[in-house]
């Protein structure tokens, strides 16, 4: 059985379609991302999936059942974050723990281990008397998380929880998922980081309300035909408009550091010493380069108009 | 058997943590009764004293100065002499110099002597006309003292003797500190619950908290429980001051006036909630508590204002204010010393108005985002 399943879902806000028909289906134990920009809908996908909105068209179940006609069933087995922070923030990091725990009437016997355990992997334990107001962006989130946890739920949705969060604290974040996936739970979590699709079991590529790829990272990756070349030069901008000339190039992107350039087939070193002449000395240096999700991304979108 | 956790205490703990941490709140939830009781108590004051009166003493004789030295010997009059033209009295008027012209005629003494009718003309600025009245009232009282005392008593056929119950020295403050307690406490207790649900939709933990086997009805009773206990005490500490300093009498029982406050202050702090499962934004919430608790409160409960004396319209208009019926049971506690059973029908209907408001706050209560 899968741990939600998406049928044909459909939502919109007045006349805008927010989400236009989506099929998607999570397996239980999965750690299953939902990548996208923003407005992509991301937000009504997960919103809709935790009972807060109601599908106008088709049907979404959640660990075998409708959420339109089982409610409460489903918040009682789903830890839900939203993408605001949505703790009380006149209330300290205990506090907020304890009333959520109330709340899902997590038994006392259980709960002081419960809440041993959640302070040990957000290592919180010491900012416990805090008020949650006064945490940093990245504690905050993981109060969040650890609020969304205390009823060990059988499914998490995550909304963007690490969007406006330090590096390092993004990187903690996604280890901590990945304990908690390890430990039977399926989280379904959404991103506006490319980059940490690679973290993912498996992807959904959202774009303007339609999933437009969908897979295990590596597979998206390795599927993408053709060849990239990372290429650095002197003036980059001059490197651009040169490669744009090209036959055999596909697409050419400025990046900070250098080149990213895919072409229609493999170019052979020959092809490589005639650029770098043609160019006056500006190509210095091309490393082979392996797509990353981005570029798959902006591959689809491409396909797509 | 688990031992488990009931959730509408997880919410009133919650409550009660948010109500002692914002200090500030709790600090006006405190003074502002205090000083709305003290500054509406004293100049909500339907008395007027030391009016500005001019006297024309044409007859400048014994018995003239025995009538003006009755009028100024009172503490409602404030007399000074006119010497003027009489044909600028009107300036007095125009300048706010007086209130009030008392002529006396020039055969004020003979007339007196002969037991003939004589006429002391008083001329009374309308402009406000209640205090026109009231100043006629004083006027026609000293007068008729002042006959009594010179034994220039006029035959009447019959005998009129006045006896005023429960508030005898008619005093403004008995009828109206009742009247601005049921203001305060409908006011300071919807005020305080009609944030609550608002602000967790406007901050998103609603958001938050809906995603969990809360029911309505938890969060409801559970936001209802703290906020009696705290409006109850702001009661106690208003009819404190009632009793400390205005000196409102309590002749009825204390015990009855507690329990049916409460049942006044529940039907109040419903109503908050009710505009709080309406309410999109804190600010909104606030506004619609005010509009919707002060000025009915006022104008239509019979705190100022006579229901009887309304159009007929408006008087079926008084039966959805609380306030009309917590003022029945105030006044009959604190004037009358009524017991419950002459407050059965008030009382119920109160409760009636609570269990209707908190069903409706739990029916609107929307338990996802859709609008």
């Amino acid at each position: 059985m899968n741990a939600i399943k998406i049928t044909n879902f459909h939502k919109n806000y007045n006349s805008v379609e927010a989400v236009k028909g989506i099929d998607l289906a999570v397996n239980s134990g999965e750690l299953f991302g939902i990548i996208g920009p923003d407005g992509a809908g991301k937000t009504t996908l997960t919103r809709a999936v935790c009972t807060l909105l109601v599908p106008d068209d088709g049907t979404i179940f959640v660990d075998g059942k409708d959420v339109v006609q089982n409610v409460a069933r489903i918040r009682a087995i789903l830890g839900y974050m939203p993408q605001r922070f949505s703790l009380y923030p006149d209330l300290s990091v205990e506090q907020n723990l304890r009333f959520f725990a109330d709340l899902f009437q997590v038994p006392a016997q259980e709960r002081e281990e419960r809440l041993a355990k959640l302070f040990r992997f957000s290592r919180l334990e010491p900012f416990k008397k805090r008020k949650a107001e006064a945490l940093s962006g990245g504690m905050k989130q993981k109060l969040a998380l650890s609020c969304a946890l205390i009823h060990t739920p059988k499914i998490l949705v995550l909304d963007e929880p690490t969007l406006g969060v330090d590096p390092l604290s993004r990187q903690e974040f996604w280890q901590i998922l990945h304990k908690i996936r390890d430990e039977g739970s399926t989280i379904l979590v959404t991103t506006s980081y490319m980059d940490e699709a690679e973290q993912c079991d498996r992807v959904a590529l959202f774009f303007k309300g339609e999933i437009v790829g969908l897979d295990t990272p590596e597979n998206l990756k390795n599927h993408y035909p053709f060849p990239i070349y990372k290429i650095y030069g002197g003036d980059l901008r001059g490197l651009k408009s040169f490669f744009d000339t090209l036959n055999t190039v596909h697409t050419s992107q400025l990046f900070g550091d250098a080149l990213h350039v895919s072409f229609a087939e493999e170019p052979s070193l020959t092809d490589w010493k005639a650029w770098q002449a043609k160019s006056g000395g500006n190509l210095q240096r091309w490393v082979h380069h392996s797509p990353s999700i981005e570029d798959v991304f902006l591959e689809l979108l491409r396909e797509q108009t | 058997m688990k031992k488990r956790h009931n959730r509408i205490f997880a919410v009133v703990r919650k409550e009660y943590l948010h109500i002692i941490h914002d200090y500030r709140t709790l600090f006006i939830v405190f003074l502002m009764p205090v000083a709305q009781l003290i500054i509406f108590g004293y100049a909500l004051n339907m008395e007027i004293q030391r009016v500005d009166m001019a006297v024309i003493d044409r007859a400048r004789s014994p018995k003239a100065q025995k009538l003006i030295e009755e009028f100024g010997g009172s503490s409602y009059f404030n007399l000074f002499y006119y010497d003027g033209r009489y044909a600028d009295i009107e300036t007095l008027f125009k300048t706010r110099r007086a209130k009030v012209i008392m002529t006396i005629p020039r055969d004020f003494d003979r007339r007196l002597l002969r037991r003939s009718m004589v006429p002391v003309q008083f001329l009374i600025d309308a402009s406000d006309a209640n205090a026109a009245t009231l100043i006629r009232n004083y006027c026609n009282q000293i007068i008729t003292n002042f006959n009594l005392k010179t034994g220039n008593r006029t035959a009447l056929p019959f005998d009129l003797r006045r006896t005023i119950y429960f508030n005898p020295n008619m005093k403004s403050a008995y009828f109206f500190v009742p009247g601005l307690i049921a203001l305060i406490l409908i006011m300071i207790s919807a005020l305080l619950t009609s944030v609550t649900i608002a602000r967790e939709k406007e901050t998103g933990t609603m958001e938050q908290i809906l995603v969990s086997p809360v029911r309505p009805r938890e969060i409801i009773i559970g936001k209802v429980l703290p906020y009696i206990l705290l409006s109850f005490m702001d009661g106690a500490v208003i009819l404190a001051i009632a009793k400390f300093v205005f000196q409102v009498p309590f002749t009825g029982s204390l015990l009855l006036l507690i329990l049916l406050s409460v049942l006044y202050i529940i039907t109040a702090l419903s109503m908050g909630l009710m505009i709080s499962t309406v309410a999109p934004t804190q600010q909104v919430a606030m506004m619609m508590a005010l509009t919707a608790t002060l000025l009915p409160t006022i104008m239509l409960s019979g705190l100022i204002f006579p229901i009887a004396s309304m159009p007929e319209i408006l008087q079926y208009f008084t039966y959805i204010v609380p306030a009309r019926f917590y003022l029945l049971i105030v006044r009959g506690i604190l004037l009358k010393g009524s017991g419950f059973v002459q407050l059965l029908a008030p009382s119920a209907i109160l409760a009636f108005m609570s269990f209707f408001l908190l069903n409706v706050a739990v029916r609107k209560f929307s338990l996802n985002l859709e609008k």
